[in-house]
């Protein structure tokens, strides 16, 4: 019997959360473990990275890497699965988009580290210790990975073939991704492995969108009793929907509560949050300074909620003076 | 949109010049450039015009990538309140002006490099004195030259690649 298509999965920063979204394939796990051979998995299974460095290069027929690439060893593994796969994946928004770990992008290293290892209340760190990269410890050297300056996504340090975008990607896209894999008949590279329409597309509260869209204040979720039918935006709470890529069967919405924007732009936008600034700003119904102003008050943190999983890949990467 | 930045002479060069990317619309401010021109009212070379047929059809994204692309300073030139040639376009734009403005200044860009003005098609005389106003603003903050704090922030991936390839060479000699 010939060999099965060999498959890898690999997490660097990232929450855990897509290793989960793997799992909840539930007992169709068994139909993919039964097609392929899962020969890396350091979450679930006990191979090492020795290991991973053994196999010929490109024997890999796909790997799926989670998480955005912030430390030198996640850039090494990186490389490393590159070598060894024919197919590279991102997985989840934060290999797709830098996710939301790349939201420190608008500070610098120094700082998250001061903050991390010096000011946050629940540390306690009287000689200012920090990790250090290498290190003298009776006679041995020690080793940690540097640190770097940004977040990134996954192609913004290797090429990268397809994007399984989503915080995390449902069973059901992973699912008719390996299928596709399987089936030999691949779409071209750089396709994001979801629908390329919009959210609204395809959301349930469609029908109560008005098409001439009014806002005349800006709610925060947490604060709103918000109608359970009706489309968010015409209850003034920001969604992320008409700037977002469909593909999620539209969860969130399911449950109250608006879109965030996980699964990225489609591929016509570059910049998601440009896109949904200009959504959002566009149909705001004043029409002077003042007046304008105070309704875009009820958006206190344009960056973290228009960027909250693609600040890396964003435009402009990051805050440009940090 | 290409990666090619639209300014490399410029922004490696060590006598700097302040690069303005000035969107202006058809109807309005182009117009008015256009009489500028023709009246030979001279104004700072350091104005690259794009002439797009609103200025409501200036996506937040044009502007990001300007500035991404080594622009220093947007401009966004269009019809007074009221005159708009699409009735509600120019009101769309200053809606998202005060929005993007607050964003950038969240993103580290200093408020005086995106500025939003009315001109209508007879103020030529605006055009060439607007123009001027903000070369001389961006020239006082100085050069933003995204596209090599880019290549600055990158040169940390580059370092390892190299790393990489010095001890390839090692273990196979």
């Amino acid at each position: 019997m010939p060999d099965k298509p060999k498959v890898a999965f690999y997490w660097c920063a990232s929450c855990g959360g897509c290793e989960e979204s793997i799992v909840d394939l539930a007992e169709d796990i068994l139909e993919v473990a039964q097609a392929v051979d899962i020969v890396f998995w350091p979450v679930a299974l006990d191979f090492k990275r020795k290991d991973v460095e053994a196999m010929p290069d490109g024997s890999i027929l796909a790997t799926m890497v989670n998480g955005s690439i912030r430390t030198s060893e996640q850039e090494e593994m990186a490389y490393l699965l590159r070598r060894k796969s024919q197919i590279l994946i991102a997985y989840g928004s934060c290999a797709h988009m830098g996710g939301v770990p790349s939201l420190a992008n608008q500070f610098s290293r120094e700082q998250i580290l001061r903050y991390v290892y010096e000011e946050a209340p629940t540390v306690v760190n009287e000689q200012k210790v920090r990790p250090q990269p290498r290190h003298q410890y009776d006679g041995t050297a020690l080793t940690l990975p540097e640190f770097r300056g940004l977040a990134r996504s996954l192609d913004q340090v290797v090429e990268v073939d397809y994007y399984l975008p989503g915080c995390p990607p449902t069973p059901k896209l992973l699912k008719q991704a390996v299928l596709t894999l399987l089936s030999g008949e691949l779409p071209p590279k750089g396709t994001v492995l979801a629908p390329d329409v919009a959210l609204c597309d395809q959301c349930p509260r469609k029908e109560t969108k008005p098409t001439d869209l009014q806002i005349n204040e800006f709610k925060r979720p947490h604060w709103t009793q918000i109608d359970p039918e009706k489309c968010f935006l015409a209850q003034g709470v920001v969604c992320m929907g008409p700037a977002t890529r469909a593909g999620c069967e539209a969860q969130c919405i399911k449950g109250n509560m608006p879109c965030t924007g996980c699964f990225g732009p489609t591929s016509r936008v570059r910049d998601q949050g440009a896109k949904i600034l200009s959504a959002l700003a566009s149909p705001i119904s004043a029409r002077e300074p003042e007046e304008i102003e105070k309704i875009l008050g009820g958006i206190p943190d344009p960056v973290g909620t228009f960027y909250r999983y693609s600040l890396a890949k964003s435009l402009l990467r990051a805050k440009v003076t940090r | 949109m290409e990666d090619k930045p639209i300014t490399d002479q410029l922004v490696t060069s060590a006598d700097w010049e302040p690069l303005i990317v000035a969107f202006f619309c058809n109807w309005c401010t182009y117009t008015a450039a256009d009489l500028a021109g023709v009246s030979r009212m001279g104004y700072d070379h350091n104005v690259r015009v794009i002439r797009v047929m609103c200025s409501g059809r200036v996506d937040p994204q044009f502007v990001l990538d300007a500035f991404a692309h080594g622009a220093d300073g947007v401009l966004i030139g269009g019809c007074h309140p009221g005159d708009c040639h699409y009735v509600e376009g120019n009101y769309k734009t200053l809606r998202r002006y005060h929005l993007l403005k607050r964003m950038l200044r969240d993103l580290g860009i200093e408020e005086g490099r995106l500025r939003l003005e009315w001109i209508a098609a007879s103020e030529g005389e605006k055009v060439a004195k607007t123009i001027n106003e903000m070369v001389e603003q961006v020239r006082a903050l100085g050069p933003l030259r995204l596209t090599r704090r880019f290549k600055e922030w990158d040169a940390e991936l580059a370092s390892l690649e190299a790393e990489a390839r010095s001890e390839e060479v090692a273990t196979h000699a």
